[in-house]
């Protein structure tokens, strides 16, 4: 009697319709996920495929790519000049977009009262966030390649990308700092610490992690722009830049540029330089993914 | 009621074993309040409270929960300043000086008056860096030996021999009690007068809670201690003057310890002690 309840106790549930239908939802939304990874990896076989073709058929040498310049002769051009010009716009960018960044940052989570001017800066950097690259590359042109007549240099370039990167990184700011418990500002303060020694000593330091990050990650979006610098005027045989009064081609302007020519070999050195240029990318992200896990465990 | 003589033997034991008599000396009153009012925009959180607190004993402020005992705790340092809406009336004084009058600075009163948290909230810092945070932002560190200001309240606040290896690693590795104890080390370094506690040991284990009960025995010799809780066994363990708060941030009792727990004059405190409510 006792066999017979253990065999018949769940026979009256029936499940098999349920745990297919959690099956075929889980295998669609894995679909969804794989999705992306997919074509990223297309993109880089495609990549991977002009650049090996590159190197093999058209003799683009390596030590050639990154000692030359510019040229109108393909055989002559390189990416050196380009990459010097990516560089210089980095530094210039971060030294105009991270410390206005962070303080308007550091004044909208910690000293900005709750009022409709502050809400209306919020919105504003939501909307600044969402603005298309473009539209920066068209500000730069009116106003500071014409407006104050500095010509289509590499400042002009890095305002503009500037301008593009601060909303994120303010954002990104924003949530480093409010990510700081209340806890510790209380603790500070019952201290008897001011305002200000409660933010440079206990706000910032926790902050600062997700700070860096959020402003590499920025600066990865900023150095793989090329509407914004078109605009300014970058579409140039590059040649080495001697500082930021010069004209400049960055990285993704020149690529842009060899990918518009007809020639075959013009492409493959397109296709070099996205090399180059994801490398880029994808060592900038490392670090930023690096910080953020050195410090997440923290705090 | 048979349950309630058996929580009123109960407390009345924890008294006697408390068993230190502190209160037959008479202190001057370091916090004073006269018809104290305290608001959150329209609600009311504290009404008319009066009381003197004497120095170089621990009181204790007991009460029901959202009955305004924490809101009273941070009007005495001015924590309550944080908070945009919350708005104080009537008079609140630190060794006579009304501490809401126009020429004090919040900052220069919290320098004399430091606050333990419920939650423990170590800096993301070092053990050493933590306690050494109150002497260096209000600009003591020049002037004492640093290394010997850190031991000190390390050692005051009964942590020195947990972590006198290990003082570069960060507060934030330590267990729960100890964290709270790295933060009453903090409080004590700069050496104030007054330390307010706010439900110290609500978040720990009744081990690391002990240690704190008796640490804070310990304070009171040097600082004056006034502790908020809603364990009616620690306070009559640790105290030696209690204030009963009651519902709607009333003031009901403010006695010996002793006398509120064994024969308070009002009705509404037996019950409350008594756990008839709240």
């Amino acid at each position: 009697m006792s066999t017979d309840t253990d065999t018949d106790l769940f026979s009256d549930v029936d499940l098999s319709w349920e745990h297919l239908k959690n099956r075929l939802f889980l295998g669609v939304i894995f679909a969804a996920s794989m999705f992306g990874v997919v074509m990223l990896a297309l993109l880089l076989f495609d990549v991977a495929t002009d650049f090996y073709v590159g190197l093999t058929e058209y003799n683009i040498s390596l030590v050639d790519f990154f000692t030359r310049d510019g040229s109108r002769r393909e055989e002559l051009s390189g990416f050196r000049g380009a990459i010097v010009a990516s560089i210089m716009l980095m530094v210039l960018v971060t030294i105009l977009s991270f410390f206005v960044g962070v303080g308007t940052a550091i004044y909208l989570e910690e000293y900005a009262p709750d009022n409709r001017i502050t809400r209306l800066i919020e919105a504003n950097l939501a909307n600044l966030a969402g603005v298309p690259s473009i539209v920066y590359g068209l500000l730069g042109l009116a106003a500071f390649v014409n407006g104050i007549g500095m010509g289509p240099i590499l400042l002009a370039g890095a305002i503009a990308l500037a301008l593009l990167v601060m909303p994120i990184i303010i954002v990104s700011a924003q949530e480093a700092i409010r990510s700081v418990p209340d806890g510790v500002r209380n603790g500070s303060y019952a201290t008897g610490a001011t305002k200000w020694q409660t933010v440079r000593r206990v706000v910032l330091p926790a902050a600062i992690p997700g700070i860096m990050t959020g402003t590499i990650l920025a600066l990865a979006r900023a150095i793989g722009e090329t509407a914004p610098l078109i605009m300014v005027g970058a579409i140039f045989i590059n040649r080495m830049p001697y500082g930021p009064f010069d004209r400049f081609s960055a990285m993704p302007t020149t690529i842009y540029n060899w990918a518009n020519e007809p020639s075959q070999h013009f492409i493959h050195l397109a296709a070099v330089g996205i090399v180059v240029l994801l490398a880029f990318l994808f060592v900038m992200n490392g670090v930023a993914m690096y910080i953020r896990h050195k410090y997440e465990t923290e705090v | 009621m048979s349950t309630k003589d058996a929580d009123q033997s109960l407390i009345t034991t924890d008294v006697q074993t408390g068993s230190r008599d502190r209160t037959d000396r008479t202190h001057e009153t370091v916090v004073k309040a006269r018809n104290l009012d305290v608001y959150y925009g329209d609600e009311q959180a504290i009404s008319g409270v009066s009381m003197d607190i004497p120095e170089h004993e621990v009181t204790a402020i007991i009460g029901p929960s959202g009955c305004g005992k924490s809101t009273f705790l941070r009007s005495i340092n001015r924590m309550n300043d944080q908070i945009d809406v919350c708005r104080v009336e009537g008079d609140l004084s630190f060794h006579g000086k009304n501490v809401y009058d126009e020429d004090v600075d919040p900052v220069a009163l919290r320098r004399k008056v430091g606050q333990v948290f419920q939650k423990p909230n170590p800096f993301p810092k070092s053990i050493y860096d933590n306690v050494a945070y109150g002497l260096r932002i209000q600009g003591k560190a020049d002037e004492v030996d640093l290394d010997d200001a850190v031991e000190r309240a390390l050692r005051g606040a009964a942590l020195w021999d947990e972590v006198k290896d290990k003082l570069d690693s960060s507060g934030l590795d330590l267990s729960g009690g100890q964290q709270q104890r790295l933060c009453i080390a903090r409080a004590i370094a700069p050496d104030p007068e007054v330390i307010l506690m706010d439900e110290p040991t609500s978040a720990l284990d009744p081990v690391a809670a002990s240690k704190i009960e008796d640490l804070i025995d310990e304070l009171v010799e040097e600082y004056t201690v006034i502790i908020v809780t809603h364990n009616m066994q620690q306070a009559a363990r640790i105290s030696d003057q209690t204030a009963v708060f009651l519902t709607g941030g009333e003031l009901v009792e403010f006695d010996e310890t002793a006398t509120i727990f064994e024969d308070p004059d009002d009705d509404r405190v037996e019950d409350y002690i008594t756990g008839k409510f709240g």
